[in-house]
């Protein structure tokens, strides 16, 4: 079929690029190679291939289902507490077990405990563990649940919509509602996540404290780059086939899709549970990087950017989902960053700063409207795939068809 | 003859305007049967009763020889107890393939799982290939159907409802903006499939009627008006009344 050679053509350039880009950052790193990288830069460029995976899971569910989630980046961040849990606590305990270790009096097992709970909580004026950390000393379980909660969380919450057949604008704005509630949640103090402090320090990985941030960040630059191509390739294996026409079915007439006996609520939710999980992931090996996790990261306007650079890099095909992801955040921290050159217009100063969410939303208003298509769209202009363009011309070779408007009525 | 589907006093009103009206319709197994009445009759909605878009307000809907009632099941369990159904305004997946949509249709496990690692057989595109001959498009299989003209989409919906083996066609208006030479050809496909199934087949035009050549079913007002062959209808005066005479 000349359709899986197109797409298997499309994932084979994309992974060499990615394996290309990952050898070719590591060699010019400082940790790794001849240093023209900086580290920091190494993590930005690591950071961004994480960006590019929760921007697949996106894809996957808005581009591919029509479902337009505003709540996947919440699930990232939460990704992203899940395995800070276990980097603070390991963390700290190493430090406590070391400071008490010339104590004259060996500590106890609840000594050691309570002084570790004092460092982690001790911002928010609390010195207990609480119930949701029981599992923080296992960084099994955390990666479980790295998985899991996010997973779990999508899974409720999409069973009560979708069962209820809530969809289109309506099941966006429940998840903004959800995403808005999980952040006011997250920013209280006493929930046990430490309130809006967050989890921080998680750049220092317990017991490789001699291994310098420079090789740790080539690290997690290989393992983004490794979860993106597993991840890209999942995606590849699920919208191809049978599976990716019946959610490109559902995003285009879901009725017509039960009619011909798909379950769809239920395909609803195994996707966006599965893409929930994507994100999760996406976002325990992010925030490792970032060293910081805070409610910030996950207020409703992230997702929503999430959105943005799905539609700017071309949704409903995933190679858009990952160069939107990338162009958009790179030039974003550019110009937020403080590099980009003001702009001197004599009686008035450009400050990208301030400037730059007016040149994103207006590039988001104009793809909208004048490239639906997206980034990626502009690879269809050199394959010259162009779709059907039929608006009022006859529809078929029969002198007595219909033109297209009659045929709608 | 057994029964496949029997409906029986079925209402239903939206905002008090009463669409269907104490409704009484059964069909059999291989039965080929066209309904016809004036607009808003409740032809549509009689179909959207059956498949389970409309839920009515009392009534039975009872289907098969397991005398399964079909009132409360989702639209989609409703079509893999096999009853398939074409929509009045041609709905084929635009952006896809003839292939694709006919592998789509093409009867299957339905469930998430199994579709997520289902690749198609040989035997499954055979089976695309000799349905696309049936309904004239096998040169257009690899084609988006957005880009087929209008009496084509129909056909490929009617070649998506083939592909479903239903055991009860629901045919909404299948010659609507075709040629007199498209008219025929869908002729030709419904008689044929109705020698192994039940089809029920709603349409405007008396001439495709005719050529059916089957028994005749004239709603009006939402309730059955008359029944028989098609001279036995045309002739009744209450038929010529509401609907013919006009
Ligand atoms: N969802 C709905 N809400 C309100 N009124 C409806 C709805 N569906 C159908 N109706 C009304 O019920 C009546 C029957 O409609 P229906 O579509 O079944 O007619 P029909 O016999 O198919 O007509 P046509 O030949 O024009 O297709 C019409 O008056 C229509 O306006
Ligand atoms: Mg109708």
């Amino acid at each position: 079929m000349h359709l899986f050679h197109k797409r298997g053509a499309s994932t084979v350039i994309f992974l060499a690029l990615l394996v290309a880009f990952t050898i070719v950052v590591t060699l010019l790193s400082e940790g790794m190679g001849v240093g023209i990288i900086s580290t920091s830069f190494v993590k930005t460029l690591g950071k961004t291939l994480c960006l590019a995976l929760v921007a697949i899971s996106m894809d996957l569910v808005w581009g591919y289902a029509g479902i337009l989630s505003l709540g996947h980046f919440a699930l990232f961040g939460l990704g992203g507490y899940m395995i800070g849990m276990w980097l603070m606590y390991e963390r700290t305990r190493e430090i406590v077990v070391s400071s008490l270790a010339d104590a004259p009096i060996p500590p106890t097992v609840q000594e050691v405990s309570d002084a570790i709970a004092n460092q982690i909580f001790g911002v928010v004026g609390s010195t207990e563990f609480p119930l949701i950390w029981a599992f923080a000393d296992s960084l099994l379980a955390q990666l479980m649940l790295v998985v899991l909660v996010p997973g779990v969380l999508a899974g409720v919450f999409g069973w009560l919509a979708f069962r209820s057949r809530v969809a289109g604008v309506y099941l966006s704005i429940l998840t903004q509602a959800m995403t808005l509630a999980l952040s006011l949640y997250l920013f209280q103090n006493d929930n046990g996540l430490r309130g809006n402090n967050g989890l921080s320090g998680l750049q220092n990985l317990p017991g490789l404290s001699d291994v310098s941030q420079a090789v740790v960040s080539v690290w997690f630059l290989w393992g983004a780059a490794l979860a993106l191509g597993l991840g890209y390739l999942l995606a590849v294996w699920v919208v191809f086939g049978k599976f990716g026409s019946v959610l490109r079915g559902i995003r285009d007439d879901e009725a017509r899709v039960r009619f011909l006996g798909y379950p769809v609520e239920t395909y609803k939710l195994v996707l966006f549970t599965g893409t929930a999980c994507m994100a999760g992931i996406a976002g325990a090996l992010y925030y490792p990087q970032a060293g910081i996790v805070n409610p910030a990261e996950m207020a409703p306007i992230a997702s929503i950017y999430l959105a943005v650079w799905v539609a700017i890099g071309g949704r409903g095909r995933l190679y858009g989902a990952v160069i939107g992801a990338a162009f958009v955040s790179l030039v974003s921290s550019w110009f937020t960053g403080g590099q980009a050159p003001d702009v001197s217009l004599g009686f008035y100063t450009i400050k990208w700063v301030d400037w730059w969410l007016v040149v994103l939303g207006l590039s988001f208003v104009l793809v909208t409207l004048f490239a639906p298509k997206g980034i990626g769209g502009l690879f269809d202009l050199l394959e010259r795939r162009t779709a059907p363009d039929r608006h009022g011309a006859d529809l078929g070779p029969d002198q007595g068809a219909l033109r297209e408007k009659e045929a709608s009525e | 003859m057994s029964t496949l589907l029997e409906v029986s006093g079925v209402s239903v009103s939206f905002d008090g305007f009463r669409a269907i009206n104490n409704l009484s319709f059964h069909i059999g197994p291989a039965e080929m049967r066209a309904i016809i009445g004036p607009n808003g009759a409740g032809k549509t909605t009689f179909m959207d009763i059956v498949t389970g878009k409309t839920k009515p307000d009392k009534g039975r809907v009872i289907w098969g020889a397991r005398h399964l009632s079909l009132l409360g099941l989702s639209e989609a369990r409703i079509a893999r107890e096999g009853i398939g159904r074409k929509f009045q305004k041609p709905t084929v997946f635009e952006d896809q393939s003839v292939q694709e949509n006919l592998l789509m249709a093409l009867k299957n496990p339905r469930g998430p799982l199994s579709v997520l690692f289902y690749r198609p057989l040989a035997a499954h595109l055979a089976r695309v290939a000799a349905l696309a001959e049936e309904i004239g498009l096998a040169d257009h299989l690899h084609r988006k159907s957005g880009a087929l003209s209008h009496g084509q989409k129909q056909w490929l919906e009617i070649g998506m409802l083939l592909a479903q083996e239903p055991k009860l066609l629901l045919v909404d208006e299948p010659a609507a903006g075709m040629t007199p030479a498209e008219r025929e050809h869908t002729t030709n496909i419904l008689v044929e499939a109705a020698k192994t199934r039940a089809v029920v087949v709603v349409e405007h035009d008396m001439e495709f009627v005719r050529r059916l050549g089957c028994k005749v079913t004239v709603l009006h007002e939402g309730s059955v008006l008359a029944e028989g062959s098609l001279d036995h209808v045309t002739a009744n005066k209450e038929v010529i009344d509401v609907y013919l005479g006009r």
